[in-house]
């Protein structure tokens, strides 16, 4: 459902290539894991599936639709397909858990009574009924990014896109954000996410990709953390 | 599209609220705009009553001959008032100005009775002609000379003209009402540009502190006018509230200045002030709340691009 064609990106120095000649696809319902050192392009690659960044040469694909090809106006219906769930979990700071869920269905414009039903729904799929009135602030790491993933999958997207999410994390937290996911991939979303964590990548037991300069170096479907 | 303005209703105020302290902020800066921009309205009433009132002080006084015959004061007098600019011409007859030199001589029995001794009335009718602005007075008073002039000069009309005698001080009050005028209109655009920079410069700010928000709620997939429309609602509420306050801070200042700038300008302030509260309201309220959403947009626009 996402196919890379080759895809570099260059920056204006012409020296730097942030990616080089990358081409993957993901079906549907995988499990994708992304790993690699800092500046390998991990979150380039992903940044350009959400037409965040732009490729120098190449096409990035969801589906038959070419994702750089979308009209600005029509960025943001596309985007709500995608969930997305970053390091920094990027929640908005004067809403509560229950607001931040419920904007990304609201952005959407979903009803009053789907919010209503799927908002709490959602904080109880990441374990969260507790916190459901709580502020960012006022969470743990490990809350926030639960917060995160919430809302990311709140809109039921064909696929979560997770940039580091446990890299901020203890490892009991960490452990419980890669048991979510899993969960959320075993009820059919299918999951793109980098990471650093060998012990995640060696738990999930699922495909990897290896990165390093810019390039795909390994792509293993049961995939375990060599570097 | 209903329950999308709603949400973004709701998110202007509860946005509002959370951020009480940006908030309070932006509201602060924008009421003192406001008020300079009110004050600086009171100041330029203040000078343009004052001015209207020296000007309509000024006139030319035109003094017919005694035995000036009716028909011929009548022709100058709709000559005169059909000139431009000529704003009222009042026409004194002899017995008139008889009647008003005896009152103003009353108790001064040495003149009252000069005049007795007299068969007829001495004085002849006049003239008192007077001009929008101060400058058309040399207009009008080249147009009386031609007219006298004109007279045959064994029948002359036209005794005197009195502008010569006022010309200096004519020339004075048209410099200097010149001046002010100008001079007003320079500080009040100086000020009104400074207000309008400040409070653009102090919602940005506080717009930029919103910055990740706003980038946040791209990626989750809210178009444009989603993002915007609470910004935008909280710049209106800012103008709204700002205007409020400085229309509720000039109240006791004026008056306890009412009376004073009575005394000097002849118009009091606070009179003023509550004769036109409607218009008032309506400029400190409507430029505030312009700015304020003017300010917003173009704040937020910024995080919208790309």
């Amino acid at each position: 459902m996402i196919y890379f064609d080759n895809v570099s990106k260059l920056y204006s120095d012409g020296r730097a290539a942030a990616l080089q000649e990358v081409t993957f696809q993901v079906a549907p319902k995988e499990f994708v894991s992304i790993v690699g050192h800092s500046g390998a392009g991990k979150t380039t690659l992903l940044k350009m599936i959400i037409a965040e960044d732009k490729p120098s040469v190449g096409q990035v694909f969801y589906e038959s639709l070419d994702v750089h090809r979308i009209p600005r106006g029509k960025l943001p219906s596309y985007r709500r397909k995608i969930g997305t769930v970053f390091q920094d979990f990027k929640l908005l700071p004067h809403k509560t858990a229950f607001e931040n869920v419920a904007f990304a269905m609201e952005a959407n414009g979903r009803t009053d009574a789907e919010i209503a039903e799927n908002v709490p729904q959602a904080l109880s799929l990441v374990d969260l009924d507790d916190k459901i009135w709580n502020f960012p602030h006022e969470l743990s790491g490990g809350e926030k990014q639960r917060v995160a993933i919430a809302r990311a999958i709140v809109n039921q997207p064909d696929i979560i896109i997770a940039d580091e999410p446990t890299g901020n994390l203890d490892p009991i937290a960490t452990y419980e954000v890669v048991q979510i996911l899993r969960k959320i991939n075993d009820l059919g979303t299918t999951v793109i996410m980098t990471t650093h964590n060998k012990g995640v990548i060696d738990e999930i037991e699922r495909r990897v990709i290896t990165m390093d300069d810019g390039r795909i170096v390994r792509d293993d479907a049961t995939g375990k953390y060599v570097l | 599209m209903i329950t999308g303005l709603r949400r973004v209703t709701k998110a202007g105020f509860v946005g509002f609220w959370r951020n009480a302290y940006v908030s309070l902020a932006s509201i602060f800066v924008l009421m003192v705009a406001l008020f300079v921009i009110g004050a600086t309205m009171f100041v330029d009433q203040l000078l343009n009553v004052s001015l209207a009132a020296l000007q309509s002080k000024v006139d030319i006084n035109v003094y017919f001959v005694p035995d000036a015959p009716e028909d011929e004061i009548e022709r100058i007098r709709n000559a005169v008032a059909a000139l431009p600019d000529v704003t009222s011409v009042t026409y004194t007859t002899r017995e008139q100005a008889l009647q008003q030199y005896r009152e103003r001589r009353q108790g001064d029995e040495i003149s009252l009775q000069a005049l007795e001794e007299l068969d007829e009335n001495p004085l002849g009718g006049n003239l008192a002609i007077q001009a929008s602005e101060t400058s058309q007075y040399e207009n009008i008073a080249r147009f009386l000379d031609e007219q006298r002039a004109a007279a045959e000069p064994q029948s002359p009309v036209i005794d005197v003209i009195n502008y010569d005698q006022n010309r200096d001080s004519i020339d004075t009050l048209t410099g200097v009402i010149d001046a002010t005028e100008k001079a007003s209109l320079i500080v009040m655009g100086i000020l009104l540009i400074a207000a309008i920079l400040i409070t653009f410069n102090t919602i940005r700010l506080a717009i930029y502190t919103s910055r990740e928000e706003i980038a946040i709620m791209r990626l989750v997939g809210a178009s444009n006018m989603f993002i915007r429309g609470p910004f935008m609602l909280q710049g209106i509420m800012y103008g709204f509230i700002a205007g409020l306050l400085a229309l509720l801070i000039f109240y006791p200042l004026l008056i306890w200045l009412g009376p004073r700038t009575e005394l000097f300008f002849e118009l009091n302030l606070l009179t003023y002030y509550v004769q036109n509260f409607g218009a008032i309201f309506g400029i400190l309220v409507g430029v505030g709340v312009v700015l304020g959403l003017i300010s917003s947009t173009l704040a937020v626009a910024r995080y919208l691009r790309t």
